[in-house]
This record gives C-alpha cells, sequence and structure tokens, in this order.
C-alpha cells in the first residue's frame, strides 16, 4: 500500500488568521490582561488559581457562608427581634423545645408537636419520591437508551417538566387536581364521585410525591442516561456472544456500572427531597390540616409567618435538618465508596 | 461647532435647575397594601395634598398582602435597620409600638386627634400607660360579619331569616343556607373566612369566655367549643367545603371566590371585604350583609381595621405631620372612606354617618353592627397580643377539621401556643 506524504509542518501550530470576532475578543481582553499580567507576574502563575476563584469565593462567602454563620448564632438565641446585636443568648433552649417529647411516635406528646409531624411527613415524602424517582429515572433512562422510534422526542418530552418553575407545576396540578378540577370532571363525566384529591390527608400525601416525581423524573433519567451512554459497548458484545439473556445482561453488565450514577442521582435526589418547600407549599398549602407540611414549610412558618417570629427556633429546625442532610450525604458517600471498590 | 457649545451648556444648565428643585422637593413614602380600592382613594388624596403643597411629594409603595406577618416583618427589618418608610398602613400595630413618630407635638391641633379618634385605637399604638404619644389615625374600622347571596334565597324560595326577626342564630343560619343550597343546587351552604380574628365572635355569641378570672386568655370555655363544633361539623356534612380551612394560607380567597362565584349561599367575612367583593360580584346577583348571628352570649362581630401610622426614624417629621393633618380633616376622610367603601374609624364622621354612593345598603347595615360589638372582642382587637391570640386558632381547628386531632387536644394546643408566643415575646 502506497504512503501517503505527510508534510513535516503539516502538525506544526499554526496560528489562524484574526477574524472578526478574535479581533473583538482581543479588544475585550485588553484591559483584563492590562490587570492580569502584572498580577501574574508579581504572584506567579501557580497562584493565579486563587485569582480566578475569587470572585466565586467572595459570593459564596457572602450568600452562603455568612448566612449559614448568621443562622448558627441564631439558633442559641431568643426574642421576636430580627438583628443579631438585639437578640439574647439562650443557650440550647431552641434545641431543647424542639427535641423534648414524651413519645417521638406521637407528636402530640412533643413541645413542638408540629415540627415532629413535619419530621415524620417528610421522612414518608423522602422514602416514597426518593424511590420513585430512582426507580422511574431508571425504567424511563433504559427505555430511552434503546433503538426506539422518535426517541429524541420522548428524551424532550421526559425533560420538559424539568424546565418549569415549581410553583408553575404546583399551580398547574392544582387545576387539575382540586374539588372542580380536571381529573374530577373526567371521574364525574364517567359517572364517579369527585374525589378529595387535596382535601384528605393521604390523598395529599400521595399527589405531592407524585407532583414531585413528575416534575423531576426527567432531570434524573439525564443524568443516567448519560451514565448508560457511558458503559462500553464490547461489554454487551461480549455478553451477546456468550449467549447472556437480557435479564442476565442488565444484573451483571448494566446495573453494576450504572451503580456510581444510580448513586449520584440518590444523593441528588435525596437531598432534594429533604428540603422540600416551595412546590408542595404552593400545591396544598401544607393541608389538610399538617398532612403535607414539611421541616422547610415549619422552618418558614415558625421564623417568618407565626406571630411569635421565634427565628431562633427556626434557625435551630434549620441545623437539625443540616446535621441530618450531613449525615444521609456522608453515609451514602462511604455506601458509594464501597460498591465502587467491589464493581 | 457655537451653536453646539451653546446647546450643550443650556442643557446643562436646565439639568441643574431640575437637580436643585429636585433636591428642594421632600419625598415621602408610605409601605401600603391593599384590600380593594382604597390605593386609589388615597392617591387621589395625595394628589389634592401634592397640590396644596408644592414642596413634598407622596410615594405609595404597595408591596401586596398576603399573610401579616410577612409583611410587618419588611417593615420592622426597615425600621430596626435604620431605615424606615416615612409612613405605613399596618394593622398589627402593637408589633411596631415605641418605633412610631408621636405626632402630639407636630400637628396643628392634638386635642383634635384625641377628640376624633377612640381612646382605644390611639392605645393600641402606645407602648405602655404612662404613653400618651399620637402615633397615627385609623384608616378605617372594620367588623366581622356575613353576608348572603339573596338571589339565591328567591331563586329557592326561601325567606330570608333575618328579614322577619332581629335576633337569628348559627344554627338558624346553617340551616336555612343548607335549604337554600339544596334547592338550588348551589355547592355549599357556609364560606367562613379560616382566620382566628373571623371566630372570636362566633365563640363570644355561643357564650364564650376569652379572658379568665386573673384577665389572661383562655380557650376552654363551652362557647369556644360550641362554635368550634358547629363549625367542624359544616366541613364535615358538606354544609361548608373543606378546601377552605385545608388550605389556610388561601382560605380567605378561596371563601370570597366561592361567593362571587355563586358557589355558597352564605359567606362570613367582615366590612374590609366589600369593596372587592362588589367590584368582583357587579350586577351578577343580589348580596346583602346581614346581622352578626345570635346566640346565648348575643350578636358580635369581631372589631379591626388599619392605621396608618408615621416613623421615629423618618427625616421628615415636619412633613409627615403635615400629610397626617391634611388626611385626618373630616372632608378628606370621608370622601377617603366613601371611595373605598370602608366604615370610617373617625367618631365625628361615624356618629354623623357617611353618604355612601357605592354599597351604601351594605355598609349601612355594617354600621349597625358597630354598637353591638362585644367587649371582649374589643379586648382581644387592641390588646398587644391581639395576632398571637388569632393564628393558632386557624391553625389548630384545620387540624381538627383534618382529623389530626380531637377538639380537646386542639384545646390545649391552642392554649400552648398562645402562651408559648406571650413567652418568647416578653424576651424581647
Amino acid at each position: 500500500m502506497a504512503s501517503v506524504p505527510v508534510s513535516k509542518t503539516s502538525t506544526a501550530y499554526r496560528p489562524r488568521k484574526p477574524d472578526w470576532l478574535t479581533e473583538i475578543l482581543d479588544w475585550v481582553m485588553h484591559p483584563v490582561e492590562l490587570i492580569v499580567v502584572p498580577i501574574q507576574r508579581r504572584f506567579g502563575t501557580q497562584k493565579m488559581a486563587w485569582f480566578f476563584v475569587l470572585p466565586n469565593l467572595i459570593i459564596f462567602a457572602i450568600f452562603i457562608m455568612l448566612p449559614m454563620l448568621l443562622n448558627l448564632y441564631y439558633a442559641f438565641t431568643g426574642s421576636t427581634n430580627l438583628f443579631p446585636q438585639d437578640r439574647p443568648f439562650v443557650g440550647t433552649a431552641n434545641f431543647t423545645q424542639l427535641l423534648t417529647c414524651q413519645n417521638f411516635l406521637q407528636p402530640t406528646t412533643c413541645q413542638q408537636d408540629i415540627f415532629w409531624r413535619a419530621v415524620w411527613n417528610t421522612g414518608v415524602y423522602v422514602v416514597f419520591e426518593v424511590s420513585g424517582i430512582v426507580i422511574i429515572s431508571l425504567v424511563t433512562a433504559v427505555a430511552l437508551n434503546q433503538r426506539i422510534r422518535a426517541r429524541g422526542f420522548f428524551r424532550s418530552v421526559f425533560f420538559y417538566p424539568v424546565l418549569l418553575s415549581p410553583v408553575v407545576v404546583a399551580l398547574i396540578w392544582k387545576w387539575i387536581l382540586q374539588r372542580d378540577g380536571l381529573l374530577n370532571a373526567i371521574i364525574v363525566a364517567l359517572g364517579g364521585q369527585r374525589v378529595p384529591f387535596l382535601l384528605d390527608a393521604e390523598w395529599a400525601r400521595f399527589w405531592v410525591i407524585m407532583v414531585s416525581i413528575w416534575a423531576q423524573v426527567g432531570f434524573y433519567t439525564l443524568i443516567l442516561l448519560a451514565g448508560l451512554q457511558s458503559i462500553p459497548t464490547e461489554y454487551y458484545e461480549a455478553a451477546q456472544i456468550d449467549g447472556a439473556s437480557n435479564r442476565n445482561t442488565f444484573r451483571y453488565i448494566t446495573l453494576p456500572l450504572l451503580m456510581p450514577t444510580m448513586l449520584v442521582v440518590l444523593v441528588l435526589s435525596l437531598i432534594r427531597a429533604v428540603q422540600v418547600f416551595d412546590q408542595s407549599f404552593a400545591l396544598t398549602g401544607g393541608g389538610p390540616g399538617t398532612a403535607t407540611t414539611y421541616i422547610v414549610q415549619y422552618i418558614y412558618n415558625t421564623g417568618f409567618t407565626s406571630p411569635s417570629r421565634q427565628a431562633g427556633l427556626a434557625a435551630a429546625a434549620s441545623v437539625v435538618l443540616a446535621i441530618t442532610l450531613m449525615i444521609l450525604t456522608l453515609t451514602q458517600l462511604r455506601l458509594g465508596r464501597k460498591t465502587e471498590e467491589n464493581t | 461647532m457655537k451653536k453646539f457649545v451653546l446647546l450643550l451648556m443650556l442643557t446643562l444648565l436646565a439639568f441643574s435647575v431640575a437637580a436643585v428643585n429636585g433636591q428642594d422637593a421632600v419625598e415621602l413614602r408610605i409601605t401600603w397594601y391593599n384590600d380593594g380600592t382604597e390605593g386609589d382613594a388615597l392617591r387621589a388624596a395625595l394628589d389634592q395634598f401634592e397640590a396644596a403643597n408644592p414642596g413634598i411629594k407622596v410615594v405609595i409603595d404597595d408591596v401586596g398582602y398576603k399573610d401579616p406577618n410577612v409583611y410587618h416583618s419588611t417593615i420592622q427589618a426597615q425600621v430596626e435597620s435604620g431605615s424606615p418608610p416615612d409612613l405605613a398602613r399596618v394593622n398589627d400595630v402593637a408589633r411596631l409600638a415605641g418605633t412610631y413618630l408621636d405626632l402630639t407635638p407636630l400637628v396643628k391641633d392634638s386635642k383634635y386627634w384625641t377628640d376624633s379618634f377612640s381612646k382605644e385605637v390611639l392605645d393600641s399604638l402606645r407602648t405602655d400607660e404612662k404613653d400618651t404619644g399620637i402615633y397615627g389615625f385609623p384608616l378605617n374600622f372594620t367588623i366581622t360579619a356575613p353576608f348572603i347571596n339573596r338571589t339565591l334565597f328567591k331563586q329557592a324560595g326561601i325567606e330570608v331569616p333575618s328579614d322577619t326577626k332581629a335576633d337569628v342564630t348559627w344554627a338558624e343560619w346553617a340551616d336555612a343556607s343548607k335549604k337554600v343550597a339544596d334547592a338550588t343546587g348551589t355547592p355549599f351552604a357556609i364560606a367562613y373566612e379560616p382566620r382566628g380574628h373571623r371566630f372570636w365572635g362566633f365563640a363570644i355569641s355561643e357564650g364564650g369566655k376569652w379572658f379568665n378570672d386573673e384577665g389572661n386568655f383562655t380557650v376552654d370555655s363551652a362557647g369556644f367549643r360550641t362554635a368550634a363544633q358547629e363549625m367542624i361539623d359544616w366541613n364535615k356534612n358538606g354544609i361548608s367545603d373543606p378546601a377552605i380551612w385545608a388550605n389556610l394560607p388561601d382560605g380567605p380567597k378561596l371563601a370570597r371566590d366561592q361567593f362571587i362565584g355563586g358557589q355558597v349561599v352564605f359567606l362570613y367575612s367582615g366590612s374590609f371585604a366589600v369593596g372587592g367583593l362588589a367590584s368582583s360580584i357587579g350586577t351578577k346577583f343580589d348580596w346583602s350583609a346581614i346581622p352578626n348571628p345570635t346566640g346565648p352570649g348575643g350578636s358580635t362581630g369581631s372589631p379591626g381595621g388599619s392605621l396608618l401610622v408615621g416613623f421615629a426614624g423618618t427625616k421628615h417629621p415636619q412633613e409627615v405631620a403635615k400629610l397626617m393633618d391634611f388626611l385626618t380633616q373630616e372632608d378628606v376622610l370621608g370622601e377617603f372612606s366613601i371611595k373605598s367603601s370602608f366604615l370610617p374609624g373617625h367618631l365625628g364622621l361615624a356618629k354623623a354617618g357617611l353618604k355612601f354612593t357605592d354599597n351604601a345598603e351594605i355598609l349601612n347595615q355594617l354600621s349597625l353592627e358597630i354598637p353591638k360589638i362585644n367587649e371582649q372582642a374589643y379586648k382581644l382587637q387592641y390588646s398587644k397580643y391581639a395576632f398571637t391570640y388569632n393564628r393558632p386558632i386557624d391553625g389548630r381547628l384545620s387540624q381538627v377539621i383534618a382529623g389530626e386531632l380531637s377538639l380537646d387536644d386542639a384545646i390545649i394546643a391552642i392554649q400552648k401556643d398562645v402562651d408559648d408566643a406571650i413567652a418568647a415575646a416578653k424576651t424581647s
């Protein structure tokens, strides 16, 4: 076979001729260079990384770290005053008030009964919502990874609700689920009785979970889809040659190799589930009674809408929530590491 | 070139003059919310004020009002950070007591103020018994009261009970409304706005006592139990839509929307809602205000209202007082009340009676409810802890309706909520 003559200079770097875009960029970047170049000379290339992350660090410090520290301070203070300097130190009184219970399974015996109702509601919500999201997004991702007709269309359809604001999602579903809503209209038209979807505690809990899954599953499907597509096809070809069934292929190749991605989905959906508030608040307002009142709504009500404005108590509940989240995340990460090692 | 330089100089001169003029004008800002059309009525009064006082400009900052605590927290944060609005419309008046501007030395005639506005209302703005300052005035006087859809009564061929006898009990109204709803195919008989404040009068009329012998708040009385049980039963028996008490943040709006939509016969709301109801109902059906239902404790609604106050932190106390003097004039306040469909908080206007052009029959009926207000209802409303007494009631009763608590448990919980909140407030 005749060899293709290769010019010695063919792979050498050749600067492209500056086009109009490059010229504009040069013009824009020139003042930046005037600032950056002397700094780089002064501190060296290695330390320039700090210079570039500094703006983000400042924003993080002001809008994340400072409020977190303030929240921690508020958790140990009392009174209804808003500003830290006007709030007396009360030690762990807020935590004691939150965590004092004769029987944790019976919220009415707790000093802050609504908090414990919110804790139980959040627990139930997290278990069912996260399981639902993981299972449904896995099934959807596997289905959308197949060579099916209109695959692109279906991928868009599943992702579409993710683009909607949580309040919009809640309002759409409220319109569907309320007493005179679309769903009841269909049921009545078919000769049935109206169902109190948002007025019965169990139904309301069910729908808050369902709506949340509907709104978020597309996002997690996308993550799992990326995970599925990163599995080398050689494994499947080898399994096919070995005569493995579809079930075994899924069980022994797809699932183990997808496990790290599934862990990401699990951690992200879990963190988000524990923080549930906006969507459920817009859908049910926390009712009926306190059936769909979750921890974040308790914090909001206690700190902002209760007449006593117990910001200290609300801050203490936030700290409890943060610690819970931290424990859950660390446990999951540890489990994830073990899974990766085993894989 | 010369022309260009000349033009440039003239433009700069014009800007400088405008800037100097701008510096001379004092701008007052009022933090405000609207229940109905009162924002427009206030603007009309402010336009008159600005025309008479060219050096003062008044801006209304309408910040919306869904939750009283969120609204007042916004003002509280401004006050505590040292940049309060010059004036604000408030109804949780005790919350910000101590931060208001004392108008006594600034207004033309402080005696006019003490003669024109009730002592209870002026006291509610004061920090304690020793405080004699004048801090604001009531923009309106509100009273909770029921409204009925008269067209539905007519269609059902059932007489409106209060048309034929003076005293109609809650049970009689529930019975009549249910019959009308059944006869006309209306989904619900009664819509009761889910707010503790609306519930005070109901409990008192059923013989409830809100204060014990020591003068402390108590919820456990036979009258409260009767009223609460009636309301719970309405929700369980289909007389009321449980959705109203299930979603507390939107409950009052939902109750009014049902009435506006002809979905309910009887609405328990208040005079504050008249403007909004009238503009939404229009000529769709006939509706009217009726006397508060009666019982062993008599017939009473709950008083209320919002006040316009100045803040001590304002940079323009003289101008604030000037504006307050203008707005409290009988003719100005009278016109504001008429345009807003508000019952006046000015004693002279209330005594003389206002000639309402819109909703006159409804507002006149509501005026008749004022002399009947029970002393306990005044004490609750003008207490430092008015909002503390108010909120746990609706929250806990909604839990009973949802089946989470028994009425006994709810009574214990309300008492604890109120006691805890008062204890927390006392640490401030």
